[in-house]
C-alpha cells in the first residue's frame, strides 16, 4: 500500500503493464504489416485528449473512443481497398495536426501538451494504474483467448474462412486491442511513440523466436527490460522517461539484430 | 473404387452451388454456376485465366458472397482447403509443426501421420519461409488432412511443381481418395494430367461451358473452343504412360471410364 507511494514504484509498474499488453499485439502490428494503422489510431488520441478536456470527460474514456472509432475507420477502408499506405498516412497525420489544433481551442485548462506527446510516466497516479493494469489485463486476455484463430487469420483469410473462423472477426479484435493499448499506454509514452513501444521490442525477439507463441514471449521480455531500463536510465541522466524507454528497446533491438545470426535458433533442416 | 460405388447408392452431396452469380465491384466474375460434389469423387476445374476458377472454389469456402443464387454445405462438413500459395511473412516465426496445429493444436502423432500422408515426413522443425514450393504445398496437403476432410479443395496446387512432381502429386491425391474416401474440388492448369485423374471436369468461363467426365468435356466443342484441340492428342499420351508406369490398384482412381452417376445427376 504504502509502497505505491513512490512514485518510481508506480513509474516502473505503468511501464511494465504497458510493455506486457503491447507485446501480443505489436507482434500482430509486424506480421499483418499494421505500422500505419497503429500509427493513425495513436495520433488520433490526442484528438480525444482535446474532447475529453473540453467535455470535461476523463482523459482515458476520451482517448479510447476516439481511438477506438479511429481503428474501426481504419480497418473497414482497408478492407475496401487495396494499397492504401498514402491513405493511412494521410488519416494518421490528420489526426495527430486536429488533434493538436483541437487541443489549442479547450480553455480553461492549462494543458501540457507534451505530457500527451511524449508521456508523463513519473505523474502516473495510483488510479492511472489500476486502469492501466485493467486494461493490460483485459487486452492480454483478448488475446490470448483469439490466439490460434488471429493466427490463422494472419496466415491467410481463406485458410481462416475453411477452418470456420471468420477473418473479419479476427480483425475487429486487434482494432478492440489496439485502441485499448493506445488508450492505456498515452499516459507512459505518450501518442508520438506508442507505435515504437508496439513494434520495437517484437522486432528484436523477431530473432530470438521459432514458434509465434515464443516470438510474443521474447517480446513481453524485452519490452519490460526497456521500459525498467529505460526507466533507470531517465532517472540516472535526467532525461524524458518515454522516449528514453523507447530509445532502451531501439539499443536491444540493434544488439539483437547484430547478434541474431548466431543467436537465431536452427531454423533450416536442410 | 470403394469411394466411387459408395457413390453410386446414396449421392447425398456435400457441397451444392445453385445459380450462383459472383460479382466483385461491378465486375461479374461468376453467372448462374450449378454443381454439386458428392462423397468420394473427383471434380476438376479447367478454364483460362480470369475465369473465375479461384473465386468459384473460394465461394465453395464461403469466402465470398454470393450476389445471387447460393452455396450450400453439408452441416457440420468437415473441410480441407489447400491454396494456391501461402504468403508467410518473414517476420512471422513459424515451424512446420506449429503450423500445423493452426487453428487446433494437434499431438504429436497426428502432425507426423499427416506429414507422412502428404510425402512430406521429417519437415517438423523446418520453417515455413524456408520451405521449397513442393515442400510447402506437401505441407499444406498435410494440414489439410489433420481435419480428416471429407472433402478438400485444392487450388491449383502443382502450380510451383515441375512436370513430374505435379504428375506425383495428383497420383497422391486419387491415392488419398481411395484410402479415405474423401471427395475431391480442385482447380488445375495441367490439363492432360487432371483429364486422366478426374471423374468429371468442369470447363469454366466464368459459367460452367461443359462439364462431365473428361473423355467428354475433351471432346465438347466449348473446350476446345477455349483450349484448342491440342490437348486431346496429349490426353491420349498421358494415358499411354500412365497405364505403362503404374498400373497398381490405386492408380485406377484416375481411370476416366466412370463418373456416370455424376453426369446422370447432371
Amino acid at each position: 500500500m504504502s509502497l505505491l507511494d513512490d512514485f518510481a514504484l508506480r513509474a516502473a509498474l505503468a511501464g511494465l503493464g504497458v510493455a506486457l499488453a503491447a507485446a501480443p499485439l505489436g507482434c500482430f502490428v509486424i506480421w499483418r504489416r499494421m505500422v500505419f494503422f497503429g500509427d493513425a489510431t495513436a495520433h488520433a488520441a490526442i484528438l480525444g485528449v482535446a474532447l475529453a478536456l473540453a467535455f470535461s470527460l476523463s482523459v482515458f474514456a476520451g482517448v479510447l473512443a476516439v481511438a477506438l472509432a479511429m481503428a474501426l475507420t481504419v480497418s473497414a477502408l482497408s478492407e475496401r481497398t487495396v494499397g492504401i499506405d498514402a491513405l493511412l498516412g494521410v488519416l494518421a497525420h490528420a489526426a495527430l495536426a486536429f488533434g493538436l489544433v483541437a487541443v489549442s481551442f479547450v480553455h480553461g485548462v492549462r494543458v501540457d501538451l507534451s505530457a500527451y506527446l511524449f508521456g508523463d510516466i513519473l505523474a502516473v497516479s495510483r488510479g492511472d494504474l489500476a486502469v492501466i493494469w485493467g486494461g493490460a489485463a483485459l487486452v492480454l486476455a483478448l488475446m490470448a483467448w483469439r490466439w490460434s484463430a488471429l493466427l490463422t487469420a494472419t496466415l491467410g483469410a481463406d485458410l481462416a474462412q475453411a477452418a470456420g473462423i471468420a477473418p473479419r472477426r479476427e480483425q475487429l479484435v486487434l482494432t478492440l486491442a489496439m485502441a485499448m493499448v493506445v488508450a492505456v499506454a498515452i499516459k507512459v509514452v505518450g501518442a508520438l511513440l506508442i507505435t515504437a513501444l508496439l513494434i520495437i521490442p517484437a522486432a528484436a525477439a523477431r530473432a530470438l523466436a521459432r514458434t509465434p507463441e515464443e516470438m510474443a514471449l521474447a517480446a513481453a521480455g524485452i519490452g519490460a527490460l526497456a521500459a525498467l531500463g529505460g526507466l533507470w536510465l531517465a532517472f540516472r541522466a535526467d532525461t524524458p522517461a518515454g522516449p528514453t524507454i523507447i530509445c532502451a528497446a531501439a539499443v536491444i533491438f540493434a544488439l539483437l539484430s547484430a547478434i541474431g545470426g548466431w543467436l537465431r535458433p536452427r531454423d533450416r533442416g536442410s | 473404387m470403394t469411394a466411387h460405388d459408395r457413390t453410386m447408392s446414396a449421392p447425398a452431396p456435400l457441397l451444392a452451388i445453385s445459380a450462383l452469380d459472383v460479382v466483385l465491384g461491378r465486375t461479374t466474375i461468376l453467372k448462374d454456376v450449378t454443381l454439386s460434389i458428392v462423397p468420394g469423387e473427383i471434380v476438376t476445374i479447367v478454364g483460362p485465366n480470369g475465369s473465375g476458377k479461384s473465386t468459384l472454389l473460394r465461394a465453395a469456402l464461403g469466402a465470398v458472397r454470393p450476389a445471387a443464387g447460393n452455396v450450400w454445405r453439408k452441416p457440420g462438413l468437415r473441410l480441407g482447403y489447400v491454396p494456391q500459395k501461402l504468403h508467410i511473412e518473414p517476420a512471422l516465426p513459424l515451424s512446420v509443426r506449429r503450423f500445423l496445429g493452426l487453428p487446433v493444436r494437434v499431438s504429436q502423432a497426428q502432425a507426423r501421420d499427416a506429414l507422412e500422408s502428404a510425402g512430406a515426413g521429417g519437415l517438423e522443425t523446418h520453417q515455413m519461409i524456408s520451405l521449397s514450393g513442393g515442400q510447402m504445398q506437401r505441407v499444406l496437403l498435410a494440414r489439410a488432412l489433420l481435419n480428416r476432410p471429407e472433402l478438400l479443395i485444392l487450388d491449383e496446387p502443382t502450380q510451383a511443381l515441375d512436370q513430374p512432381g505435379a504428375a506425383a502429386f495428383y497420383r497422391r491425391i486419387a491415392q488419398l481418395r481411395e484410402t479415405t474416401g474423401c471427395a475431391v474440388l480442385m482447380v488445375s492448369h495441367d490439363l492432360h494430367v487432371v483429364m486422366a485423374a478426374s471423374d468429371r471436369v468442369i470447363c469454366l468461363n466464368r459459367h460452367i461451358c461443359c462439364q462431365g467426365e473428361p473423355e467428354h468435356v475433351a471432346s465438347a466443342p466449348q473446350y476446345r473452343a477455349l483450349f484448342g484441340t491440342g490437348t486431346g492428342g496429349a490426353l491420349a499420351l498421358y494415358r499411354h504412360q500412365h497405364d505403362h508406369a503404374h498400373d497398381h490398384a490405386h492408380d485406377s482412381g484416375g481411370a476416366p471410364v466412370r463418373g456416370t452417376a455424376q453426369e446422370a445427376e447432371r
